[in-house]
């Protein structure tokens, strides 16, 4: 009866919904191999968990460089877990069906980072906080910890999405990939690192969490074309 | 309009000859210039009453920091041509732009420490400028290594493009945010080389400095591409007559 609204409907919705399945597809395959999202995790607490051993177990100490300690090791962590954004669907020829499906590349790649971002950004801010605890970090700090971290991480898988796609091309990408990858994100370091120092200060950090929005902001409006730019000069 | 100017310059030949005829003409200019402002720059222009002579190291330091971001900004408008019109001069002429970018970010930085030392008493301050040439620095070897490490050069072309572009939009906010940085963790009273106003004699060979590095660039810049293009056009049969 209504098979043609119904394909109308199909039509004008095509673009979300195969967004929303890589989307899907992505998230089931990280619950099936568990190892993709922790390593991560368990990388970022070891780097963390380094510095008392390498520094001072002083907390007062450990309190004043813990900012940088969470955002570098959050960086690394989230860098880490980008070589395999791309790649494997680069290697099994998912990204060529990527290509030919008729579906805008910029939505599916999208959706790829925001997946990449729930498997790392997310829980990488959600532990944050636990190992701020090790640093010293006041109980306090930990709203302005999480909110920074949660802006922050947005733009680094946005960015490391562009790198991503350029290292396709790349034998040993790993490298590369950080090296390009890693100056581009130094804005974001230096507002979230802020942030994190204000909020440990008890300061205000309102002005700061605009500035790491509007760096997100940008990151989605742009980023996502570039990084489809790159993947499709990746995989021809 | 007529746009075959445009496309003529997508052909290999006919940048080859251009680029030769003209390197030359920017080549001998910069010489002269460099050489003019070195004169005035090092002995004609009287010490700084505050820096002494050590000021003096601005006429190459001002420069190579000005050409570096300039630079990456030549190459970046040459990736995107290329990549909007797939030009593959464009792209030469982006590749080789980047060492002779990474050279003068490498200058500014080490006149930059040099100046420091008898200033700041360091050769290493965290200003925002050293800092934001050093990230420049790693946006320049970034750019190089995804250029080496891609085979395919149309597949290189391309990519480093991308990254080219991202880069240039990136720069203004990467200044922006090492400033602002900056002004956070660093005392405000540190010495800095922009001063409101500075006089004629100190001034004219820091701009005769800009305009001879500027050509030198230039003409170092085509004499690069015409290598390139020779290197990305070996098997062309144009190569033998133009060689001959």
């Amino acid at each position: 009866m209504n098979s043609a609204a119904n394909s109308a409907h199909f039509v004008r919705t095509g673009a979300l919904a195969a967004a929303l399945k890589i989307l899907q597809r992505d998230l089931r395959l990280a619950v099936r191999r568990p190892g993709q999202w922790l390593q991560p995790l368990v990388f970022f607490a070891v780097v963390t968990l380094l510095f008392p051993l390498g520094y001072t177990p002083e907390l007062d100490k450990l309190r004043a460089i813990a900012p940088g300690v969470l955002w570098v090791g959050a960086l690394l962590a989230s860098m880490l877990a980008l070589d395999s954004l791309f790649r494997e669907d680069a290697a099994d020829g998912t990204l060529e069906q990527f290509l030919i499906c008729g579906q805008p590349l910029v939505g599916l790649v999208a959706a790829k980072t925001l997946a990449h971002w729930l498997l790392t950004g997310l829980p990488l801010t959600l532990i944050a906080p636990l190992l701020g605890v090790a640093l010293g970090v006041p109980v306090a700090a930990m709203p302005g910890i999480l909110s920074s971290l949660a802006l922050g991480s947005v733009t680094l898988s946005l960015i490391g999405a562009i790198g991503a796609g350029l290292t396709l091309g790349v034998r040993r990408g790993g490298v590369l990939l950080s090296m390009l990858t890693l100056p581009l994100a130094v804005p974001v370091l230096v507002f979230g690192a802020r942030a994190t120092e204000l909020a440990i200060a008890g300061e205000s950090l309102t002005g700061v969490l605009y500035l790491l929005a509007a760096l997100a902001v940008l990151g989605a409006t742009l980023a996502p074309l570039a990084a489809a730019a790159a993947v499709r000069i990746g995989v021809e | 309009m007529n746009w075959t100017w445009f496309h003529k310059f997508g052909s290999p030949p006919h940048i080859y000859r251009i680029a030769g005829t003209l390197a030359p003409w920017f080549g001998w200019p910069a010489g002269l210039l460099i050489v003019a402002a070195l004169f005035a720059g090092l002995v004609l222009a009287p010490p700084d009453y505050q820096q002494g002579d050590g000021f003096r190291i601005i006429y190459v330091h001002a420069p190579s920091a000005w050409l570096s971001v300039m630079i990456y900004g030549v190459m970046a408008t040459a990736a995107a041509i290329g990549l909007i019109w797939r030009m593959k001069v464009a792209h030469a002429a982006a590749a080789s732009c980047a060492v002779i970018g990474a050279w003068f970010t490498v200058v500014s930085l080490i006149t930059g420490m040099l100046w420091g030392k008898p200033m700041w008493g360091t050769y290493w301050v965290w200003d925002p400028r050293l800092t934001a040439q050093l990230v420049l620095l790693f946006l320049y070897l970034g750019y190089m290594g995804l250029r080496s490490g891609i085979d395919d050069l149309a597949r290189a072309d391309r990519a480093s493009a991308v990254l080219a572009i991202v880069g240039v939009i990136n720069i203004p906010i990467i200044r922006f945010s090492v400033e602002w940085w900056n002004s956070i963790h660093q005392a405000p009273s540190v010495m800095r080389m922009d001063r409101p106003s500075m006089p004629m004699d100190m001034l004219a060979p820091l701009l005769m400095m800009l305009l001879g590095f500027t050509l030198y660039f230039a003409a170092v810049m085509l004499v690069r591409l015409r290598a390139e293009v020779l290197r990305r056009e070996r098997s062309a049969s144009w190569i033998k007559e133009a060689l001959q």
